[in-house]
Order: C-alpha cells, then sequence, then structure tokens
C-alpha cells in the first residue's frame, strides 16, 4: 500500500497536449516550433536549421513539374502476393493496410511532365508504403519510367527513398535490382542523361541499384544513404560508428555525390544541369 | 567429422556398424548379416532424411563447414588455373577469388565466393563476405574476359556483402550497383551456379548470368532467414518460419523461374563426395557453355537484360475485362519466356524430380 491516495476518482490524468494538427509543426532537429504555412512555402524544409521534413510522392511531383501538372504511368501495375507470404501478418492485409492508409498502390510513382520548360519523366518512391520497400510492383514501375525515358529520348530522374528490398516478395525483389540495373545500362548506352537524387533513408537493394547509377548522383542534405543499415554494422564489427556516418554529407566527402542539393533549391539546381548537358541553356 | 543435427539418426548407426566391425569376432556367420542389414537401414534412413528436407534443413547443408568451395570446384573440374588478384583500387579482397584456366577444352574466366575451412582462414576469406574490392576485382575480370573473348563462370556462395564500416567507406551500394550494370552488357557468356549460400545482393552481386543453376542444397534469397526473422518477428528465433516464408530452395526459385535448373548432389549432400558434386556441375557448365558460345556478343547482351527485364509478379489491372473489380489473375512477368535468342526455355535442367 502506498502512503497516499488519490483522494478523488474520476481524475484523469492528462497526456502531454498533443500538438493541434496542422497549425504548429514541432521540429525534430531543433525542437523549435514552426506555423505549417511557413514550411509548406518552404518545401517542408526549416528554414532556420535546414531540416528536411519526409514528403510524399505528389508533394515532390508538385515541387519539380511545372505548375504541378503530370501524366502518371503505370498505375496499372499492381502488386500481388507471389509467394503467399506471412509474417506475423499476411503480405496481402499489409498491402492492403498500407494503400489505405496512404492511398497510394505501391512505393513508387512515376509521371511525365516539364520541369522549367524541359520534358523529363520523373519516378518517385514513397517511404510511407512498406518502408519504400522495393518489390516487383517497384522494380516494374521504374523499368517502365526508364524504358519511356529511353524510347522518347528524355531525361529521367529518380528520387529513392526506401529500406531496401522489400522481404515479402523474396527472391523476386532481389532480382528488380537486377531488372533496373538491366535497363539502366540501356539507356547508358542510349546516352540519356539519368539523374539519382537520394533522399532519407536511402539504403538497401535500392542503393545497391538504381540509386547509385545515376549520371549525377545528388542527395538531400542529412539523408541517411548506404548498403546495410547503421544497427547491422554496429552488431557486426563491435564499436560506435563516427559522428556523421552514412550521412548525404559523409557519402560526398568519400566521393559518391556530385553534389547535395536542398529541397526548396532542387528544381533550380536539376534544371540547370540538365539544360547545361543538352546544350539548351540559355540566360 | 561435422554433422548436422537432423542427421544424427545416421551418424549414429553409422558409428555403431564401425563398432561392429572392429570387434574380433571370429563367427561371421552371426556379425555379417547385422551389419548388412544395418547398413541398408542407414541408406533408407538417410534416403528419407533426405527427400523430405525443411528449407531449414537445406539452410543448413548449404552452410556445412565441409562443403565444397569455389577453389574446390576450381580444382576438381578446371585445370591449369592461375589466380588473379586485387581491384587496381585499393586491395585484394579474399572473400572473391577469380582468374583464368582451362575447361573441358576452352578457356574460360572462373569468379567466385570462397570461404575458408578453420578459424584462421575463415578470418582470412572474412567468412566469404566481401568488400566493395571484391566486387571491383570481379568486375576487373569480367571486363578483363570480355576483351579476350572468354567466357565466365560465376560460383555464389556467400552469407552476404560485409556489413563494415570500411565497406560503406568505399562504397558497397556503389561497387554492387555498377556489376549490375556492367554484367548485363557484357559481351561474353556468363553462366552462374550457387554453390552454397545467396545472400541478397553480396550474391547476385556477381551472379547476373545469361543462365543461373542451383545446387540441390543451396538457399537464395532477398535476406537470410535469421536477419528476416529479427526484422519481420522482432526475434531472432522465428529463423526456421522465416526460412519456409522466403522460398529460398532450388524448388523454389525454379517454380518463380527465377533460375534455369537444379543441379543434383550426391545423396546426403555435395559435402559427402565431392568428385560427383563437381561432375554435376562440370556436365551443366560444358551444356550451358555449348548453348551460349553459339551466340554472338549483341545476342547474348540482349538475352541478359531481357531475361532479367522479365523477373518479377504483378498484376496488370489493365487488362481486365470490365466491370469486375479484383480476382484477375496476376500477370507474372516471367512466366513469357520463350522466344530469346538462346531458346532459354528449352534449357535441360537437372530438376530433381
Amino acid at each position: 500500500m502506498s502512503w497516499f491516495e488519490r483522494k478523488d476518482l474520476n481524475i484523469v490524468t492528462k497526456s502531454p497536449k498533443e500538438m493541434p494538427e496542422g497549425i504548429w509543426v514541432k521540429v525534430p532537429a531543433t525542437g523549435e516550433t514552426i506555423h505549417r504555412r511557413e514550411l509548406e512555402d518552404n518545401c517542408w524544409v526549416d528554414p532556420v536549421s535546414g531540416y528536411h521534413f519526409p514528403i510524399g510522392s505528389d508533394d515532390y511531383f508538385q515541387l519539380l513539374f511545372d505548375e504541378g501538372k503530370y501524366r502518371e504511368m503505370g498505375g496499372h501495375i499492381r502488386p500481388v502476393d507471389p509467394l503467399s507470404f506471412s509474417d506475423r501478418k499476411t503480405y496481402k492485409s499489409r498491402l492492403v493496410e498500407s494503400q489505405k492508409k496512404t492511398g497510394l498502390t505501391d512505393a513508387v510513382k512515376v509521371a511525365a511532365g516539364q520541369m522549367r520548360g524541359l520534358e523529363i519523366v520523373l519516378a518517385c518512391m514513397d517511404f510511407r508504403f512498406i518502408g519504400g520497400s522495393m518489390g516487383s510492383v517497384v522494380g516494374e514501375r521504374i523499368g517502365l519510367a526508364i524504358d519511356h525515358a529511353r524510347e522518347n529520348g528524355i531525361p529521367l530522374i529518380v528520387i529513392s527513398q526506401s529500406g531496401g528490398a522489400r522481404m515479402m516478395e523474396s527472391v523476386l525483389s532481389l532480382m528488380q535490382m537486377a531488372k533496373t540495373s538491366a535497363k539502366l545500362a540501356l539507356l547508358h548506352e542510349a546516352k540519356i542523361p539519368y539523374i539519382s537524387v537520394m533522399t532519407n533513408p536511402t539504403t538497401g537493394g535500392v542503393t545497391a541499384s538504381f540509386a547509385m547509377l545515376g549520371d549525377f548522383n545528388v542527395a538531400e542534405p542529412g539523408a541517411l544513404i548506404g548498403f546495410a543499415g547503421p544497427r547491422i554494422i554496429r552488431q557486426t564489427i563491435g564499436r560506435d560508428l563516427p559522428e556523421g556516418f552514412q550521412t548525404s554529407e559523409y557519402l560526398l566527402e568519400h566521393g559518391f555525390l556530385d553534389f547535395i542539393v536542398s529541397r526548396n533549391k532542387m528544381k533550380k539546381r536539376l534544371s540547370r544541369l540538365l539544360k547545361i548537358l543538352l546544350h539548351k541553356y540559355k540566360d | 567429422m561435422n554433422y548436422l543435427d537432423f542427421e544424427k539418426p545416421i551418424i549414429e548407426l553409422e558409428k555403431k556398424i564401425s563398432e561392429l566391425s572392429e570387434l574380433n569376432i571370429t563367427d561371421d556367420n552371426v556379425l555379417l548379416p547385422e551389419i548388412k542389414r544395418l547398413r541398408e537401414r542407414v541408406e533408407e534412413l538417410r534416403a528419407s532424411i533426405f527427400s523430405n528436407l525443411t528449407h531449414w534443413q537445406r539452410v543448413q547443408l548449404a552452410r556445412h563447414p565441409d562443403r565444397p568451395y569455389t577453389l574446390d570446384y576450381v580444382y576438381n573440374i578446371m585445370e591449369n588455373f592461375v589466380e588473379l588478384h586485387g581491384d587496381r583500387c585499393f586491395s585484394d579482397d579474399k572473400a572473391i577469388v577469380g582468374g583464368l584456366a582451362t575447361f573441358e577444352g576452352r578457356s574460360v574466366m572462373v569468379i567466385g565466393h570462397q570461404k575458408g575451412r578453420d578459424t584462421k582462414s575463415r578470418k582470412y576469406r572474412n567468412f566469404g563476405m566481401p568488400n566493395p574490392d571484391g566486387y571491383r576485382k570481379a568486375l576487373r575480370l569480367m571486363k578483363t574476359a570480355e576483351k579476350f573473348g572468354v567466357p565466365v563462370i560465376t560460383m555464389l556462395d556467400t552469407p552476404g556483402a560485409f556489413p563494415g564500416l570500411e565497406a560503406e567507406e568505399r562504397g558497397q551500394a556503389e561497387a554492387i550497383a555498377r556489376n549490375l550494370r556492367e554484367m548485363a552488357l557484357l559481351q561474353v557468356p556468363i553462366v552462374t551456379v550457387v554453390i552454397g549460400e545467396g545472400a541478397s545482393g553480396g550474391a547476385l552481386g556477381i551472379g547476373m548470368g545469361n543462365e543461373v543453376y542451383m545446387m540441390e542444397n543451396t538457399w537464395y534469397s532477398v535476406i537470410s532467414p535469421e536477419s528476416c526473422s529479427s526484422i519481420l518477428w522482432k526475434n531472432w528465433d522465428y529463423k526456421e518460419q522465416a526460412a519456409r516464408a522466403l522460398k529460398l530452395s532450388a524448388q523454389d526459385l525454379m517454380k518463380l523461374k527465377v533460375i534455369d535448373g537444379i543441379i543434383r548432389e550426391p545423396l546426403g549432400g555435395a559435402h559427402r563426395n565431392y568428385a560427383i558434386a563437381a561432375k554435376a556441375v562440370r556436365d551443366q557448365l560444358v551444356e550451358s557453355l555449348d548453348r551460349l558460345s553459339k551466340m554472338t556478343p549483341e545476342e547474348l547482351k540482349a538475352h541478359r537484360i531481357e531475361k532479367y527485364s522479365k523477373m518479377g509478379a504483378w498484376e496488370d489491372v489493365s487488362r481486365k475485362p470490365a466491370g469486375k473489380g479484383k480476382g484477375g489473375t496476376a500477370k507474372t512477368g516471367k512466366t513469357s519466356v520463350s522466344d530469346t535468342p538462346s531458346g532459354s526455355g528449352k534449357t535441360k535442367s537437372r530438376q530433381k524430380k
């Protein structure tokens, strides 16, 4: 028995008051709060710390395509459960849940449109859908984007955001690394430009296939980019990892990125790069 | 002699037989029939255990410490092996070996993961887990082979690419990704055999063959059963369930049309008889190289790109009859194989019945 007792019943312990949805947003990097409108106007980048909030494929489409106009492709390609996979949940139920929660059909969306007047095809991954994992649909849709770029001679941009290959499709997921790389090989031979943009996080089979194969590999600041995840590496080598290990800045320093670009400058930098490359740069 | 837990009944009987044989009893009439009976019993037992292996038991067999490794196959079926070292960049990775050799009247470039046999050599080989330098060495050797028109044979046996600090620092992901793209474009035949463990990108990084075979008791998957268990079950104890769920056996991959055939192993596993296992590998390699060497460099490249472009399983909802919401059959990209230049669909595979 404790020496104190509650005198009144029905006292409800208040949980810390939740932020009213959609007005003030807390910045994880600093703990400060910022008005949602200010964030939206700045592409979800905190103007003080430069922290990049995660955003989805639709947001990137709005950000990069002129007037937010684009034609989606590959929406007819939908996931199935080829192995009848089940762990604590079935893969089927995970798919349905993710589809309901995100309104997406799988972890990548592909669209064609114009970026500062230049026709491009853009594939953008979405971490919210089963950790942005790459299964057959992701591989096939990215394959479609690559084919479209090659057949029409227009530049390809892929924005990655993924925990790696999707375990629930086992070896079929693994083969998507081979598929996307094989198709990129053809694009490479056709001399069509390909920019790979890595965002937080880009790891595993996605990094070890199309994300590292850009003519230009670029990243948002502070993103986690690597092959093995930091937890596994720490377990394997049995010591702590250096500060900033596997961040965009670390990869730039070790020679794996061409440059780091803030999200609010991305459209400008990428279109400038492509226009110089394609001899279309004026002013 | 190393043996696995499920082999215990066999090992116990074998022990009994050898004990009986060593007894100095002059009256053979008593002992001989008994020994004969026990020998038959051992064979029956072995046949029954090995015809009903679970997924996890196959994983165990693939990791058997006595299993033949890449260099064992090289020395069993090839001649004049000249090992070639180094990535010309940073180091010579000991977890991937490679070199030129002669094989059944032709020159080949053979490349494979290599594990060690004892504590010292296991460490030396980094347990068969390559660093980026290993993938870069493999690519260098493939490009050399291409330059001189020599076909490439790769053997996969790795628990995964090494998840270490320096591996990340030197670009493990970039090294594997580059290999995938360059293998797709290689203008000489590539034949791949999974001889042990085929763990994820670390295996695929040297495994994009025009034809890919798995030995009977090997596994090939996007992740090891242990890691899968720890991620999806949040616990390391579900490796057997994970192995089953991942459908990682040669039989499964044959059904998924990811591989072209299964190479039979001697009863009890490849480690029971290196010569028989190696002969089966040799026969398959000869057959594949005969077929692939008839193709032009451009055909080989196109064949490989088409093969991997088809892989995966998805549903095409635009092809469904209107009005039906659900229940359309999944279009599996890989099932529509047929008119590839080599006619890979006709591959005579040594599939276990």
